[in-house]
């Protein structure tokens, strides 16, 4: 293990760690704090300058009861479900597919569609913007939960695609090969025996997805306007001009539209670490 | 007694369908058609198309008028003009961002190294230091543009306390840019770690073992014999953070939204002012935008690529 294990260092040395860790931690975190100490101050704390002290009164929860009940912010966190959840269906069956298609087939084109996903998942957002905001246009879609979907489910298939791939070349072929011999059709070999493997992956990917596609703005500033379908990132801003300068209710605001992917986080951390190191750092 | 044949008398059926005979060819393209056809829409025919808009000038809803290469010679100030002094401005920022974010990776490695340890509690220490990756980049944005307000901020208290005069960091046509990706690194670094975290986790204890009886220790140990173990991971952190560091576009518009006197542009924030603002939809000329950023953007995917096909080589 590298570096040496604090275990092994001198007492002083293993206090000292042990005692910097918090530190450390308050510090990397510092911004954050600042926001959530925010969120539960009084209005009158900041109109008297007591910026950093104590809360005079602790006002959590008409913070963030005012919200919940005064601002579209319900309307945009469920848009940002209703976005979230049918794009990440559908950028993990896609995917599994065709990772299925390039991880076990030998035919001509495989590596070079491969590479195309890939290098397609790389590609800067600004040179599919007029183009793919014109096409949700022409199909009726602009503004429409929809239309963002459909764009995320075909932009996510690729860094999807390379992650299914990888995962299931690396599965023994054997399986396959036993399962043929068997007579055993193709599309069943798909169903019965690969998918079944499969599920550290697709758990991982679930959640990246879920994930990224939340915290997703550009798009949503593209191809949507106002509450009717536009996520919390962008509707945070619309948020915030209604409570101009209520720091304590912008902050409250933030950590609302921040707090489902750190829950999913916090609730899938192995696969969602899996899913960050590409399936490459074992 | 009958006996029963050995091979029993069951010849395939005759008609053994066209599909049963290619499956094994035709497979692979029936589980590749859905993804190519969503990829091929959304992704590929629009690169091609940003090409084709970027002869044109349009304003996103007449007519087409074919000017050429107009509007790269207007962007790049070729023949008898100046170069787009924003376009400058964006393409110097935007290096800005590249050179810089790269400091997420150093740093990362070494917050990795900070926790690479077994005490207690420290799987949630390392699941708190990722905190930042997890969260929205327009939250992270708004958390430090509070961070660095001149009157309420808390970057301001702190210098306060250091008797340092207040700074206002995102107000300062010198310093915003810096502000941002100061803003930028955090999520960033915080996703090194992670790469890092899990990287040395596989690093072979034995090796380390004998580098150690060899004398090796401190630097040398981590640059010789830890740091070659831990390339998948930096390979992946360099990708990770090349393409974040281009696609810089939520921090910057919710952060200073290209201002103060549009110091903070960069390539992606420009484009997107030009085709989709207020200001007019010049699509024509954001989509050349575009287009130059996007061959930026190649030179690096090329050598993306071209790694992982050495090393696709090399597994077989």
């Amino acid at each position: 293990m590298f570096p040496t294990p604090i275990a092994k260092r001198s007492r002083t040395a293993q206090i000292g760690y042990q005692a910097f860790l918090p530190v450390a931690l308050i510090v990397w975190l510092l911004p954050l704090i600042a926001v959530a100490l925010f969120s539960i101050k009084p209005d009158a704390d900041f109109t008297n300058g007591n910026y950093w002290g104590w809360p005079s009164s602790f006002e959590g929860f008409t913070n963030y009861g005012r919200v919940f009940f005064e601002s579209n912010m319900p309307r945009y966190l469920l848009n940002s479900l209703l976005i979230t959840i049918p794009t990440m269906i559908g950028a993990v069956a896609l995917s599994a597919m065709a990772g299925f298609a390039l991880g076990i087939y030998k035919f001509r084109g495989n590596l070079l569609l491969f590479f195309i996903f890939i290098a397609g998942n790389f590609v800067p957002f600004q040179i599919l913007m007029v183009p793919v905001r014109d096409l949700t246009i022409s199909l009726g879609m602009y503004d429409t939960i929809m239309g963002l979907v459909l764009f995320h489910v075909a932009f996510q298939t690729g860094f999807c695609t390379l992650f299914m791939r990888n995962f299931i070349h690396a599965l023994p072929y054997s399986l396959v090969e036993a399962a043929r011999v068997e007579g055993v059709a193709e599309w069943r070999i798909f169903l019965y025996v690969i998918l079944p493997l499969m599920k550290p992956a697709l758990a991982a990917l679930a959640v990246l997805i879920f994930t990224f596609i939340w915290n997703d703005y550009f798009w949503a500033v593209v191809l949507t306007q106002g509450p009717g379908a536009q996520p919390v990132t962008a509707g945070i801003t619309e948020f915030n001009s209604q409570f101009r300068a209520a720091y304590h209710l912008m902050s409250a605001g933030s950590i609302v539209a921040a707090l489902p992917p750190v829950v999913m986080f916090f609730l899938m951390q192995k696969h969602f670490i899996a899913g960050l190191t590409l399936g490459a750092v074992k | 007694m009958a006996t029963a044949p050995i091979v029993p008398d069951r010849h395939p059926p005759a008609t053994r369908g066209w599909y049963k005979r290619n499956e094994i060819a035709l497979t692979p393209w029936l589980f590749l058609a859905p993804a190519m056809l969503f990829f091929a829409v959304y992704v590929i025919v629009p690169i091609g198309q940003s090409f084709w808009i970027s002869f044109h000038e349009w304003d996103g809803l007449g007519e087409k008028t074919w000017v050429g290469m107009a509007n790269y010679d207007r962007l790049l100030g070729i023949g008898d003009q100046n170069i787009d002094r924003k376009f400058e401005v964006s393409f110097w920022n935007n290096l800005r961002w590249l050179i810089l974010y790269l400091l997420a990776i150093p740093l990362g490695l070494f917050i990795a190294l900070f926790l690479n340890q077994t005490v207690t509690g420290i799987r949630l220490y390392k699941s708190l230091f990722f905190f930042p990756f997890v969260i929205s980049q327009v939250v992270v944005g708004l958390v430090f543009s509070w961070f660095y307000l001149p009157r309420e901020g808390l970057l301001n208290a702190i210098l306060g306390l250091v008797g340092a005069g207040p700074i206002n960091v995102l107000g300062d046509p010198d310093l915003a840019t810096y502000g941002i990706i100061a803003a930028g690194l955090w999520p960033q670094t915080a996703y090194c770690m992670i790469l890092y975290l899990t990287g040395l986790n596989s690093v072979d204890p034995e090796q380390v073992e004998a580098a150690r009886l060899d004398g090796a220790k401190g630097w040398r140990m981590l640059w010789y014999v830890i740091l070659p173990q831990l390339k998948p991971a930096t390979f992946i952190a360099f990708v990770v953070t090349i393409i974040g560091a281009l696609r810089s576009f939520d921090l910057i518009s919710v952060m200073t939204n290209g201002g103060p006197f549009g110091s903070t542009r960069v390539l992606s924030f420009y484009m997107f002012e030009e085709s989709l603002s207020e200001f007019g939809f010049r699509m024509g000329y954001g989509a050349a935008i575009a287009v130059v950023l996007f061959f930026i953007m190649l030179f690096f995917i090329v050598y993306f690529l071209w790694s992982m096909y050495r090393d696709e080589r090399g597994a077989r």
